[in-house]
């Protein structure tokens, strides 16, 4: 090994499609306008033409192009992106969300009209309860975070019921960010909750900090260490037993797929990323779906409309009159073509599919930990899950390299990085979540890959210092962006 | 169906190593008694042609706007996608990738979004977007947490004639954040007083309104103004071409369902939350945000930034939850607004406006048709008085093949919201008249 990098040609610079503009350029055509001309009043006429790109399509379809190029998905390799699932995305998923009835069918039609995508919705939010153990679900939060709020709010809605909406939310300390934002939008105060030397919830401080101010318990299961929770059962036990609430982050669920459920463990309350475990892609930040399922005795406080299918004429319809319903969390209903995708994949992989997503999910997370432990050693002792969080600790100690630089030495060795610095609670945390629809090449070579970053820190850390010096752009000035706010042309 | 590419070979190699005798002792930790002893009761996993067959009969239960001519609104629209949008937003770098958190693998959405953001604040005439959130609705529950977080003003007033689905969407998040919309009454479909006291934060007004009419939006959030509150307007993205943007009419915060941006209508989602704001509010803005900066060499890029708003670095003290957001339809949108530039925005508009205006004018020239609100100014969309149920009268024009309208709760269940497009031909508008008259007759 030798020296300082040598930056290989990457491509050259792409301006905005600003740049591309000239006056008089088109792209869109019209048909001529067959009506009288028609405008609207002075007073409420835009003076100034706003100054959009003036470019051919040509040129559109180029510059897009080549800035899909310069971003790397599922599609181009491996994404061990921890806590995100970043499995493949089923093509025949995008072909049946596309299919012209559902892609072309309005919202405000009537229920008549549309009983293929009610009925889709109904088996849908069948199969997730079965799942999860839940009694029904609403298929409305567009994202999981959105889905923590509805959870949330009907934890709220059913405590208010009972005579108090109580003020705090009890969450781990290695929780998903979401879960305290959520829990302020929500009205409460979140409680947080030590995790114990085994990375798992502290039982005994989970038992002496919550009484009846708290008004439910927030988890994720396999946790954010991934982990399974073996005191469950208990810890359910504990937040009933105050008059609380379970409320099951789903960020995780792809590791636990027919082989447990969330309310057989005493989960009161579900949520699930579709686009984390049913494979629905991430859209480079969304959108998602975040169905919610629920308890029988939480149903009446579920969103409006929930979609009911009268037993008699095997109608479907969506159901506006629940006197007791927390609302509305989204517009209509809910990102429909994701789960129109998550439907797909669902019935798929059917009853024995989804176990093997789980237990290949696991198999591969074990295996890459296992290659790689000699040199990132995990977090914590307990076996992981679907995902695994080693740290890069003794090696920062013995080079100074963080795990930020072994991130970025894996770009240029072909690999998207794992999470890193997260959970909060591990310090210099490499969450790794290989999914089950890597092989084990794949597997053996990201691992050959971080190991030989870790060599290479001992014997030529500039590698990791420098990089990525493949990639369109190198390390990025944070904090001249924030500085020095440009956020538009 | 199975994506996972094991063999059994590499099972057993993989168990193996790991040092276990099967996959059964990969979940040893989950305590025997929350284990499930049953398989899912679901059915078998089925072949790739199996699941098309199954969705395709379902999707053919659903009647659509490819086989209805489309004349329903009320929040969701029947605008052309051009070809060229979905060709490149469905580009599956694009749409396969995760929120860029790692900005050197990710320019491409990266700086997509940040060609968004310049494009909603041309728009608008405001100073900053970020990079999207899910919906119109919930963009505005977004907009009163930001018009809510200074001053210490807490009521949140809103015009009768805005979106019901908005209201309730609000009243939903308020909730949690304490607060019920207030709702003021408008005068023949618009306008109205609001009386903004002291502890009012924001006034939300929705222009072109819930029946389409042009709202004296200048005086109303100068109402807003003078009580020292935020003036939030909803905006339709395409009326911009010819309507004074939100910025002009002083509004401080302005919200939109970016739907009509490129995307499809698609039972109502993934739409797009739009979201823009003076400057003064950037720190108070929820979800991404993208900014230029450089390179170690120099180089222009693109990043995710003032995170320290954010659920992952602030936790509680975040301005919102959102994480996830609506990404590739604002890349949609990005790519759909370079497409129409400014001269298809406006060609756009006075071809909607027209449309409308001849659509208006056939539909009223039926006996016992009139207009809800005769004297108001309209857009893309108007509210008609029937003789009738609305909702009998659109079910008898479903069968005539058109989806005439969206039925308001207005004039005793008897008013229409009828929404014309740049599609609509001047046939279907008078296929349209003839087929309301002869439901009418």
């Amino acid at each position: 090994m030798s020296g300082a990098p040598v930056r290989t040609q990457g491509p050259p610079g792409e301006g905005t499609l600003k740049d591309l503009s000239r006056p008089g350029r088109r792209a869109f055509s019209l048909p001529a306008l067959d009506v009288p001309a028609a405008g609207v009043p002075a007073e409420h006429a835009r003076r100034d033409p706003p100054d959009l790109p003036e470019v051919a399509e040509r040129d559109l379809v180029s510059h897009y192009t080549r800035l899909s190029q310069r971003n790397y998905g599922v599609d181009t390799g491996m994404y061990p992106l921890g806590s995100c699932s970043m499995k493949y995305n089923p093509k025949i998923a995008e072909a049946v969300s596309a299919l012209p009835g559902f892609l072309r069918a309005h919202p405000r039609q009537p229920d008549h009209t549309v009983q293929g995508a009610l009925e889709l919705l109904w088996r849908l939010e069948r199969a997730l309860c079965e799942i999860t153990g839940m009694a029904r679900a609403t298929l409305q939060p567009p994202a999981g975070a959105c889905g923590e709020l509805t959870g949330l709010l009907l934890m709220r809605a059913h405590q208010t019921e009972r005579g108090n909406p109580r003020t705090k939310i009890a969450i781990p300390d290695s929780a998903h960010g979401t879960n305290p934002a959520s829990v302020r939008l929500a009205g409460y105060e979140a409680l947080h909750i030590p995790s114990d030397s085994r990375g798992l919830v502290d039982v005994s401080a989970l038992e002496k900090l919550v009484d009846e101010d708290v008004a439910g318990l927030m988890l994720t299961n396999p946790n954010t260490l991934g982990l399974f929770e073996e005191d469950i059962e208990r810890i359910t036990e504990i937040v009933h037993g105050v008059g609380g609430l379970v409320y099951y982050d789903g960020a995780n669920l792809n590791a636990i797929l027919g082989r447990c459920r969330p309310g057989d463990m005493g989960f009161d309350i579900v949520h699930i990323n579709t686009h984390k475990t049913f494979a629905t892609p991430h859209g480079g930040g969304g959108p998602g779906a975040g169905p919610v399922g629920v308890t029988e005795e939480l149903v009446p406080y579920l969103p409006s409309p929930t979609v009911e299918r009268d037993p008699e004429t095997g109608a479907f319809r969506l159901e506006h009159d629940r006197p007791d319903s927390i609302g509305r969390m989204h517009g209509f209903n809910g990102n429909f073509g994701i789960l129109v995708r998550a439907y797909a994949y669902v019935f798929l992989h059917g009853r024995d599919g989804l176990k093997e997503v789980a237990e290949l999910s696991v198999l591969n997370a074990n295996y890459l930990a296992e290659l790689v432990k000699e040199a990132f050693p995990l977090a914590y002792p307990g076996r992981p899950m679907h995902e695994f969080v080693a740290t890069a600790k003794p090696l920062k100690d013995e080079t100074g390299i963080r795990a930020m630089d072994v991130a970025k030495r894996l770009i240029d060795l072909g690999y998207h990085p794992s999470t890193v610095y997260f959970p909060l609670v591990v310090e210099e945390a490499m969450m790794v979540e290989p999914t089950e629809t890597e092989t084990k090449e794949k597997l053996d070579a990201f691992a050959a890959a971080l190991l030989q970053a870790a060599s290479e820190a001992h014997t030529d850390p500039d590698l990791l210092h420098e990089a990525p010096v493949t990639t369109p752009v190198r390390r990025l000035d944070e904090a001249r962006a924030a500085r020095h706010l440009k956020l538009r042309w | 169906m199975r994506y996972a590419p094991h063999t059994d070979d590499d099972v057993r190699q993989m168990l193996e190593r790991i040092g276990i005798e099967g996959l059964d002792g990969l979940f040893d930790q989950i305590p025997a008694s929350v284990r499930l002893a049953r398989a899912l009761d679901l059915p078998e996993g089925v072949s790739e042609m199996e699941i098309l067959a199954d969705a395709a009969a379902l999707a053919a239960r659903n009647r659509h706007a490819d086989d209805l001519v489309c004349f329903a609104g009320a929040g969701a629209y029947d605008h052309y996608v051009p070809a060229v949008v979905w060709a490149m937003a469905g580009r599956s770098e694009f749409y396969t990738s995760y929120t860029p958190y790692q900005p050197e693998l990710s320019q491409g959405v990266l700086q997509a979004l940040f060609e968004y953001q310049s494009m909603i604040c041309e728009l608008t005439g405001l100073e900053v977007s970020n990079a999207s959130l899910y919906d119109g609705p919930t963009a505005l529950a977004e907009a009163v947490s930001v018009a809510r977080s200074t001053g210490g003003r807490h009521r949140v007033l809103v015009s009768a004639a805005v979106d019901h689905r908005y209201v309730e969407t609000l009243r939903t998040f308020g909730r949690g954040a304490g607060y019920e919309p207030e709702v003021f009454p408008v005068e023949d479909g618009r306008g109205g007083h609001p009386e903004v006291g002291p502890d009012v934060a924001a006034v939300i007004v929705q222009h072109p309104n819930a029946y389409g009419i042009l709202e004296p939006a200048r005086e109303l959030f100068g109402a807003a103004h003078a009580g020292g509150a935020r003036a939030i307007q909803i905006f339709d993205p395409l009326s911009l071409g010819v309507l004074a943007p939100p910025g002009d009419l002083r509004a401080d915060i302005a919200v939109a369902e970016g739907q009509v941006l490129g995307n499809h209508l698609s039972f109502g989602g993934p739409y797009l939350g739009v979201i823009a704001t003076r400057l003064d509010d950037v720190r108070r803005l929820p979800g991404r945000i993208v900014g230029e900066t450089a390179d170690v060499d120099g180089k222009v890029g693109y990043v995710l930034t003032l995170q320290a708003r954010e659920q992952h670095i602030r936790r509680e003290k975040a301005t919102s939850n959102i994480c996830t957001n609506q990404t590739l339809m604002a890349i949609a949108a990005t790519v759909y607004l370079g497409w129409l530039g400014p001269q298809g925005l406006a060609e756009l508009g006075r071809a909607c406006a027209a449309k409308a205006a001849y659509a208006a004018e056939r539909l009223t020239g039926i006996p016992g048709v009139s207009l809800l609100h005769a004297e108001a100014p309209f857009f893309k969309e108007f509210a008609l008085q029937l003789p009738r149920a609305a909702t009998d009268v659109r079910d008898a024009l479903i069968e005539r093949g058109f989806l005439a309208g969206v039925p308001l709760p207005d004039a005793d269940g008897r008013a229409l919201l009828v929404a014309v497009t740049e599609r609509r031909t001047r046939e279907e508008i008078d296929a349209l008249a003839d087929a309301v008259r002869e439901v009418l007759a």
